[in-house]
């Protein structure tokens, strides 16, 4: 897709005034970086940084049913959810195939779920063939998305939104930043503290001005937005997760609740009970590359004779090992931290460890935790 | 001593026969952060257009292409040790690799520097 296609964010002209590069992606021109992707990914990690992720879709599932319908295709116990507080879930299809990642909170009477940017329109169309009449599901494009990630993001937006700091790790409320109605939670996608900050699109630039001017806050691009989600060992829809994918050959088996691997009664059940019985025939797995090269998306995982057995589905430079990592579907035989995995790219070998994920420990702020 | 300049961004220093080899600081701008090189070993021959080298940045690879036919005499070592020598000075330390010349008059259809800013001012 050319620039001239995507469409525009509300924040396009106070990126480009912040000397953002723009680039096309989920089909909005959307910054990839601004003074550059390392020196804001190291920004991110010691102090806060401000991400624009309005691309992202954010609905309300209402209705007295909300909660049956949200659970014959998302693996969570919604039941056991409480108000202000949210899980990360997975839409899935009746052959357990990953529709989408979302964040899921209950809000009062409804749900307020925020899907992948790319996906929106699919996951709508799929919602709204799979929910019960009588369940309303409003995409809410009024409404802009900002994340504020890192360390000192708690002190950076405590002093606009006074009492954020006392919401713990998935937990959510109402605020105020500056006089606007901001729907604040305590959650990310960068492994650090920090937060998610739904607002008005009319008023969102107001708002990223207030959050900008903290002396702890820089504007962060896609390009170190997902180099941190890498490095937090995240998987990022459309490459790491996609149809062909389950959950449980996804690693994320935290996922699906006590309560739902038992009852099952969602869409998959029956091949992911399946597999957590039996064990998957590949998964998800962190990889460590030597030496210095990245190696990328695509890249082959291949045995002892070159036979391709699995893939690469992120991969790139860690900017805090300073080496290369990746995220990579292997045999479920290879799988286990220390394992040694070959990895092809462009006709080159590269020899790879399987390590635990994160690479960068989470720095979360769970509440009870020092 | 002649600089001349690829539409894929590559420069090459000529002295003689002999040639200095790097990408331009458009090229690294747009890159960014460069993370690895893959430099060609002393002895091959490359062919002007040509993949002659790799570039990795924090988001992606690239090609080097050889702007002219010649023969690798040397090879930036130290661009192993400290890739970010090409977006610190690319047009200098972060040179990639020299090279002796086998056509000279290839050469010919290459920008010069006003010809190069033009073109990159059209990109």
């Amino acid at each position: 897709m050319s620039d001239a296609d995507a469409k525009t964010l509300p924040l396009d002209a106070w990126h480009r005034g912040r000397g953002a590069r723009m680039v096309p992606f989920a089909g909005y021109a959307m910054p990839i970086q601004y003074e550059g992707i390392i020196a804001e990914h190291r920004w991110t990690r010691e102090s806060a940084g401000l991400f624009d992720v309005s691309h992202m879709g954010q609905l309300i599932v209402a209705g007295a049913e909300a909660e049956k319908g949200l659970e014959s295709v998302l693996p969570a116990d919604l039941s056991i959810l409480k108000d202000g507080r949210l899980r990360y879930s997975l839409l899935l299809a009746d052959d357990a195939g990953i529709v989408d990642d979302l964040m899921a909170t209950r809000r009062g009477d409804h749900f307020y779920v925020v899907v992948n940017g790319a996906t929106k329109e699919g996951d709508i169309a799929y919602l709204g063939e799979r929910l019960p009449r009588g369940v309303v599901l409003d995409h809410i494009k009024e409404q802009a998305l900002l994340a504020l990630q890192g360390p000192k993001a708690v002190k950076a937006l405590s002093r606009l939104a006074p009492g954020v700091d006392a919401l713990g790790f998935m937990t959510g409320g109402a605020f105020e930043i500056g006089g606007t109605a901001a729907w604040i939670s305590r959650s990310g996608y960068t492994g650090e503290d920090g937060f998610e900050i739904s607002v008005p699109a009319a008023k969102v630039e107001a708002v990223a001005e207030l959050l900008a001017a903290q002396p702890e806050v820089k504007p962060i691009g896609l390009g170190a937005r997902d180099s941190l989600r890498l490095e937090a060992g995240l998987p990022l829809y459309g490459h790491d997760l996609d149809t062909g994918t389950t959950p449980v050959e996804a690693d994320l088996t935290f996922a699906i609740s006590k309560r739902r691997r038992a009852e099952g009664g969602f869409a998959g059940w029956h091949r992911i009970a399946r597999e957590l019985e039996e064990g998957p025939i590949r998964r998800r797995v962190g990889l460590a590359v030597e030496g210095r090269q990245p190696v990328r998306e695509g890249a082959m995982v291949v045995d002892d004779e070159g036979t391709e057995v699995g893939k690469v589905t992120s991969g790139g430079f860690s900017p805090m090992l300073e080496a290369p990592i990746a995220m990579a579907y292997v045999p479920a035989a290879s799988a286990e931290p220390g394992s040694r995995v070959t990895l092809a790219q462009r006709g080159k070998i590269f020899e790879a460890k399987v390590v635990p994920m994160p690479f960068v420990p989470h720095r979360y702020h769970r509440k009870g935790a020092a | 001593m002649t600089v001349y300049y690829t539409k894929e961004h590559e420069w090459i220093r000529v002295e003689g026969a002999e040639a200095t080899v790097g990408i331009t600081d458009f090229a690294q701008s747009q890159l960014g952060d460069v993370v690895f090189v893959e430099l060609p070993d002393v002895g091959r021959q490359v062919t002007k257009g040509g993949d002659a080298a790799v570039v990795e940045s924090v988001k992606a690879a690239s090609d080097v292409y050889a702007p002219v036919s010649g023969e690798v005499t040397e090879a930036n070592q130290a661009l192993v040790d400290d890739s970010a020598l090409v977006n610190s000075d690319p047009e200098g330390e972060g040179w990639f690799f020299r090279l002796r010349l086998s056509d000279v008059s290839e050469l010919d259809g290459l920008m010069d520097a006003d010809a190069y800013k033009s073109f990159c001012d059209s990109q």
